[in-house]
């Protein structure tokens, strides 16, 4: 194993330090229980928005703490939710009065941990709600699953959520828009290459030279299948057509569209990958309104990529453009 | 004979040297059917259970399990901290400020943890996770007891059903957790929460079978 850190064990926390050392104007960091909050909250009358899980997918989730955004996250070990210790103490931290809403990823130890939080949290007088996100279209949703994995969603949605809580908008409609960001978004991954978990020290996965993982999750969890490796347009088809398919979208919907890196991808291949998708959408009429593209919700040195698409209406169009100044992503101010 | 509170914090001194010991064991379990972790947050988890055992060395078993519970809950995080978290917890509270329990108040103890885990995981028996493994160990327990056995023979039974349901986890199609993602290519891997659960019962009767 071969990375740039002093011990497995403290990763984490050396990590959280670097991010309070750059941006002390943005956010401030408290230990033992581990959370990141903004830098000029509470605010009173605002509804706090938390996240938070596993670390390993820098810059989500306390990269987006800040103006317009989340006002906590709390991160976890490499790959393990967080305690319910960490969440109950930053939803105390961002209590403005209107109440917090928890942004949970769709995995059994994150739900429960959250559920653990906010039944303490309520048990101290503080309102909360919790939106689950579930987005990923490589998992079937059955009763013989735990559910669809919540991925590249949650960027999105905690952003338009972080909007809508700026705005002074209560607790019931942050929660709705949530909810509806959620019901609108779709995402699908694929990798070229494993992670390696710092102290598990080696591969979480064998991918052979020519091979790719289509419908990986962001822990190196395998997905739909194995296949040989294709042309970039081959796979972006891949990706994209269980994403339509699914919701359904449909000719003359407007869309957000998101390419993400899965940590190893370099920017070019990103861009390369969202030229690709944009002329498969444009070919089914669809029109992408707004678009990101980078690497936001990573899973460690993995390389590849997941495509999420979000049907945009003026109401969440209008939140996606407000500002936001965050450490990872920032317009508008 | 009886289980006293030495014998828990024994039991519990057994568990975080057994966890450390099988860590990467535990993680390579768990690497192949989900996020190859397991190892590394129960042995976080019971290495923070040991700093804090010496405050209770001298307190009721209801009190040092319950500070197991806690304590897992606030450091392990993943799914198999708020399960054994809650396990602990429960059994705890069903021990209450006693010193010395009785075969079937372990059995008590050992249901209470159970539905603890249950209804936090909302998992049932054959889907393969730590249920599979638990819960035969209870049921050989109790039949042991109605059969009239003693508490050492009895938690031996309850062991060996705690393994055989720990490796019947292999064949089994995961529907909770993580696993479950990989459908059918779940199958053929033992479940790293059923083995940790196995590991905790063989801690079990080791400190009860010490002369």
């Amino acid at each position: 194993m071969k990375k740039l850190i002093n011990s497995p064990e403290n990763v984490v926390k050396d990590a959280l330090d670097g991010m309070a050392a750059a941006h002390p104007d943005l956010i401030k960091v408290s230990y033992d229980p581990d959370y990141i909050v903004r830098a000029d909250g509470p605010i009173s009358g605002k509804v706090g928005v938390i996240s938070g899980g596993g670390s390993g997918h820098e810059p989500m989730h306390g990269g987006f703490v800040g103006r317009g955004m989340l006002d906590a996250a709390c991160p976890g070990a490499v790959f393990t939710s967080p305690v319910p210790d960490q969440m109950l103490a930053a939803t105390k931290a961002v209590n403005g009065g209107a109440g917090v809403l928890h942004i949970v990823k769709n995995y059994t130890g994150d739900v429960m941990n959250f559920e653990m939080a906010a039944e303490l949290g309520a048990a101290e007088g503080i309102e909360v709600a919790s939106v689950v996100t579930n987005d990923d279209v490589a998992v079937q949703d059955s009763l013989y699953t735990a559910g669809r994995r919540g991925v590249g969603v949650t960027v999105l949605l905690e952003k338009i959520v972080g909007a809508a809580a700026e705005a002074k908008a209560p607790l019931a409609e942050v929660k709705r828009i949530a909810e509806k960001v959620n019901a609108h978004g779709r995402s699908m991954g694929m990798a070229l290459t494993s992670c390696t978990v710092p102290h598990a020290g080696k591969p979480t996965f064998e991918l052979p030279e020519d091979e790719m993982e289509i419908g990986v999750g962001i822990h190196g969890e395998p997905g739909r299948r194995r296949v040989k490796i294709a042309s970039a347009a081959e796979i972006a088809e891949m990706l994209t057509t269980p994403i339509l398919e699914d919701l359904p979208f449909s000719p003359g919907d407007n869309v957000l569209a998101f390419v993400n890196g899965m940590g190893g991808t370099p920017q070019i291949e990103l861009y390369l990958m969202y030229n690709e998708l944009v002329k498969i959408l444009n070919g089914r009429g669809i029109t992408v309104a707004r678009n990101l593209i980078g690497s936001y919700i990573t899973s460690l040195e993995m390389a590849g990529c997941s495509i999420t698409l979000v049907k945009l209406d003026d109401e969440l169009t209008g939140l996606w453009d407000a500002p936001v100044l965050t450490p990872a992503l920032r317009w508008g101010l | 004979m009886n289980i006293t509170a030495e014998h828990v914090i024994k039991f519990v001194e057994r568990v975080a040297a057994t966890v450390k010991e099988q860590r990467d064991y535990l993680t390579d379990l768990d690497s192949a059917i989900g996020d190859a972790d397991h190892g590394a947050n129960l042995d976080r988890g019971f290495s923070a259970v040991l700093t804090k055992l010496p405050t209770v060395a001298d307190k009721d078993i209801g009190s040092i399990l319950k500070t197991v519970g806690t304590t897992l809950v606030s450091t392990v995080g993943g799914a198999s901290g708020p399960l054994y978290g809650t396990a602990y917890l429960r059994a705890g509270m069903v021990m209450g400020d006693r010193f010395e329990m009785s075969a079937d108040d372990l059995v008590a103890a050992l249901e209470a943890a159970l539905e603890g885990i249950i209804a936090r995981g909302k998992a049932q028996r054959g889907e393969k996770t730590m249920v599979d493994a638990i819960g035969p160990g209870i049921d050989a327990l109790k039949a042991a007891r109605a059969a009239g056995e003693e508490l050492l023979p009895a938690l031996r039974q309850a062991v060996a059903a705690t393994e055989v349901g720990m490796l019947a986890t292999t064949p089994m199609l995961a529907t909770k957790g993580r696993a479950s993602y990989l459908g059918d290519r779940s199958i053929g891997h033992q479940d790293p929460g059923a083995t940790s659960a196995f590991l905790m019962a063989k801690a079990m009767l080791a400190v009860i079978e010490e002369p």
